[in-house]
């Protein structure tokens, strides 16, 4: 039996010993996302053992090395692992931004004493951290960020506001972009910090949202302190971090739950004649939006081939973005199309709460958030067409 | 199997755009118009793709063929759309090779084949009866005469049907139009008596025919697969058609953007260049998106026909998204051109002409849709 055959088979043995028969079943929503972090309360005490199993063996973050707190999987066992989840439907221990995104820059920009601090408690799902990017007035024109970090010789004494803070309530941690130098050109004078949320000087203020929801909050630093410790790569030199870590948002936010087709939904709640759904233009409409969206998907298949390839994904990458974004906002105006009148209830039972029309305004956001649509056009316009400024 | 050419693919991609671009650039196609070639193709440059081994591009080894595959043919198409090169390659090489190769007995592959891959022989298509693209409609009867078949009635927009050898026929040998059984493929020979061949000049200005038959008489030996079950093969056949028909729609689509782009980096008004303009960048950079979004569709589907199974629902994907992009690609074309893209005597004219019909052949965008929808169950 080779090497990769005798993981899997382990692989299995222990998924079926340890992952608890309830966190077998497919996550219904947000309620069923563990995030982790000091203040999570969990679901249940099968999602905290589930959290404590693969966080002890490194699963959450199976391919990160081992010193780190990661399961130091190669990529052929890390693919059996994610294959022999998927078998037996097993939820995913951990989501998080620290997984998702810090992770990656870190390995990538930190130093071996900031992974050894940071890494472990992400993989174990000690730490929650959220990401301090815009600000009122730094948006679509990031590098224009004003929130000011002040050299107090060990520290870094921070004074401004951030916005758009996703989950900054629930978060212990923040990854922030701060300027460090106002007299040098805007790209010139920023840093990438990481600093505790919980001190006298952080506080967010959830932001409500026409979905009803809140999952952004306003941030508001008054005399944080931030340790040089924790400064991430040169001090004014945190553009590159934040441009690595908007590439990498990007390609994930693009691949962000993969769309099932309208098909069954479509048919399941309008039925049909001789095979085809009787409402002819709505047919139509799925059929255009499923051929667009079964060619971005396949897309995304030629990207990541051609970047194992060899290929270099750079500003292809806001492509991805700009393209899936718009036709998940296209797909949940035709999930209102097929589900008619029902869409729109916004309480009780029936809808899970207004689940379709909460989840459609979400959708919204899709083309704002990781640099707008127009954003995206203008990179491809000027990094990929090379079309002059 | 990865979603990217491998190196001998590529090897031939780069084979492929340097030959079409030395040999066969829009300026033959121009020529070929403004001197009325009967045949529209130069032959020539047929006999020399057929030393290329552009012709066998598809057929196997054993059959005298070079067997590249769809991969293979597409990347031959792509280059031939972006250069509008002018051939009958797809009639023959991909549609006649795919159909003969899904329908035909082994004496007629072994007979055929090799001659087609040899740019010896020549075969138009004739399907359709009506403006649009229906196999199941078709009426033309064929009726049994003397051990034979007697073929009446006509066909238009036939693929390379004047100056074609052979041309592949579907008729009725039993049944009623709009039923898919009763349909049988014949392959006649041009020069057959009762069969006129009228020259049909289309906006492409390519090879296109409309053929009356009157009465024509056919060998028994001429039914290509099972009389009364053409569906049953013509439509594996037509899908590889339809997919290559998609690269060569993507090779249009490509060069009309990468041809849109330089004239954006060159052209000045109000004192700059125009593709400083936000409002022409983002023109371009949603055509290029929806180009290399059309890109993996294409390619997909044609290693699904490479791969074998049932690929219907990958060759609809693949034609209706190209022919939606190409249609934008012409458009936007020329829109970003202005006024020279109106001229005749500017090539962008030329793709958007050339397109139009080719998003027509065997299936436009609609028709194509409605087909995915019922292969997804819908």
């Amino acid at each position: 039996m080779s090497d990769l055959e005798s993981f899997r088979e382990e692989t299995r043995d222990w998924l079926e010993a340890n992952c608890p028969a309830s966190m077998r079943i497919p996550a219904a929503g947000e309620a069923d996302i563990c995030w982790g972090g000091r203040n999570f309360v969990f679901q249940s005490e099968d999602q905290r053992l589930w959290l404590e199993r693969m966080g002890a063996r490194g699963w959450t973050v199976p391919s990160w090395p081992k010193e780190y707190g990661g399961g130091g999987l190669s990529k052929e066992e890390a693919k059996i692992l994610a294959a022999e989840m998927r078998r037996i439907k097993a939820r995913s221990p951990l989501v998080s931004f620290g997984i998702w995104m810090l992770g990656p820059a870190l390995l990538k920009f930190g130093t071996h004493e900031q992974k050894l601090e940071h890494l472990p408690p992400i993989a174990r799902g000690e730490i929650r951290w959220c990401q301090g990017y815009s600000e009122p007035n730094a948006g679509s024109d990031l590098a224009a960020l004003a929130t000011k970090a002040e050299d107090k010789g060990d520290h870094y004494i921070v004074n401004g506001q951030k916005v758009w803070t996703s989950y900054a309530d629930k978060a212990d941690w923040i990854f922030c972009l701060v300027r460090t130098d106002f007299d040098a050109s805007k790209h010139n004078g920023i840093s990438f910090v990481l600093f505790d949320m919980n001190q006298p000087g952080v506080s967010t203020k959830p932001i409500l949202l026409i979905s009803g929801n809140s999952p952004f909050c306003e941030t508001f630093f008054d005399d944080a302190v931030a340790s040089k410790a924790n400064l991430v790569g040169e001090e004014n030199k945190g553009w590159t971090i934040a441009k690595y870590l908007l590439t990498h948002e990007r390609t994930g936010i693009s691949d962000m739950g993969l769309p099932t087709p309208l098909n069954a939904l479509a048919v399941e709640k309008l039925g049909t004649v001789d095979g085809q759904i009787g409402d002819k233009m709505l047919r139509h409409q799925i059929a255009e939006h499923e051929i667009d969206a079964a060619s971005f998907v396949f897309t995304l298949e030629r990207a990541k081939d051609e970047a194992k390839a060899g290929g270099d994904m750079g500003a292809f990458s806001s492509m991805l973005k700009g393209y899936g974004t718009e036709l998940n906002k296209d797909r949940h105006e035709l999930i209102l199309k097929v589900n008619g009148s029902d869409a729109f209830e916004w309480e009780g039972q029936f809808s899970n709460n207004g689940e379709i029309a909460r989840n459609w305004l979400r959708t919204k956001a899709n083309s704002i958030e990781g640099g707008t649509t127009e954003v995206q056009l203008n990179i491809i316009a000027k990094r990929i067409l090379n079309l002059p400024s | 199997m990865a979603l990217v050419l491998n190196e001998e693919q590529a090897l031939l991609k780069e084979s492929a755009d340097g030959f079409f671009a030395e040999k066969a650039p829009v300026s033959e196609l121009r020529q070929l118009r403004d001197d009325k070639i009967e045949a529209c193709y130069s032959l020539d440059l047929w006999n020399e793709m057929a030393e290329m081994g552009f012709c066998g591009i598809m057929i196997d080894e054993e059959n005298g063929g070079v067997d590249f595959g769809m991969v293979g043919a597409g990347i031959v198409a792509e280059a031939m759309g972006k250069n509008l090169s002018a051939s009958p390659f797809h009639a023959s090489a991909v549609a006649a090779a795919s159909i003969i190769g899904a329908a035909g007995s082994e004496q007629q592959k072994t007979s055929l084949l090799p001659a087609i891959a040899a740019g010896e022989l020549t075969l138009g298509i004739a399907i359709d009866e009506t403006g649009a693209h229906d196999p199941a409609g078709v009426a033309m009867k064929a009726t049994t005469s003397g051990g034979g078949f007697k073929l009446n009635g006509m066909k238009t927009f036939v693929q390379d049907g004047t100056c074609a050898d052979k041309l592949i026929v579907l008729a009725r040998t039993s049944g009623e139009a709009g039923e898919a059984d009763g349909l049988s493929l014949f392959l006649v020979d041009s020069m057959a008596a009762g069969l006129i061949i009228d020259q049909t000049v289309m906006t492409d200005s390519r090879n296109w025919a409309k053929v009356t038959f009157e009465g024509v008489e056919t060998g028994a030996e001429t039914l290509l697969g099972e009389e009364g079950a053409a569906l049953k093969f013509l439509e594996p056949g037509l899908d590889k058609a339809r997919i290559i028909l998609a690269a060569e729609l993507l090779g249009i689509a490509q060069e009309c953007l990468d041809q849109t782009v330089t004239y954006l980096q060159e052209r000045k008004q109000f004192g700059v260049l125009i593709g400083s303009f936000q409002g022409l960048q983002h023109r371009a950079a949603q055509l290029f998106s929806e180009i290399a979004v059309t890109r993996s569709a294409v390619l997909k589907a044609m290693q699904a026909a490479d791969a074998g199974g049932d690929f219907r629902w990958f060759a609809s994907l693949a034609k209706a998204k190209a022919c939606k992009t190409a249609e934008l690609a012409t458009n936007e074309a020329i829109q970003m051109h202005g006024g020279i893209g109106m001229t005749d005597e500017f090539d962008i004219g030329f793709y958007i002409k050339r397109a139009r019909t080719v998003q027509a052949l065997y299936g436009d965008y609609n028709y194509h849709a409605s087909r995915f929808a019922a292969c997804s169950g819908y």
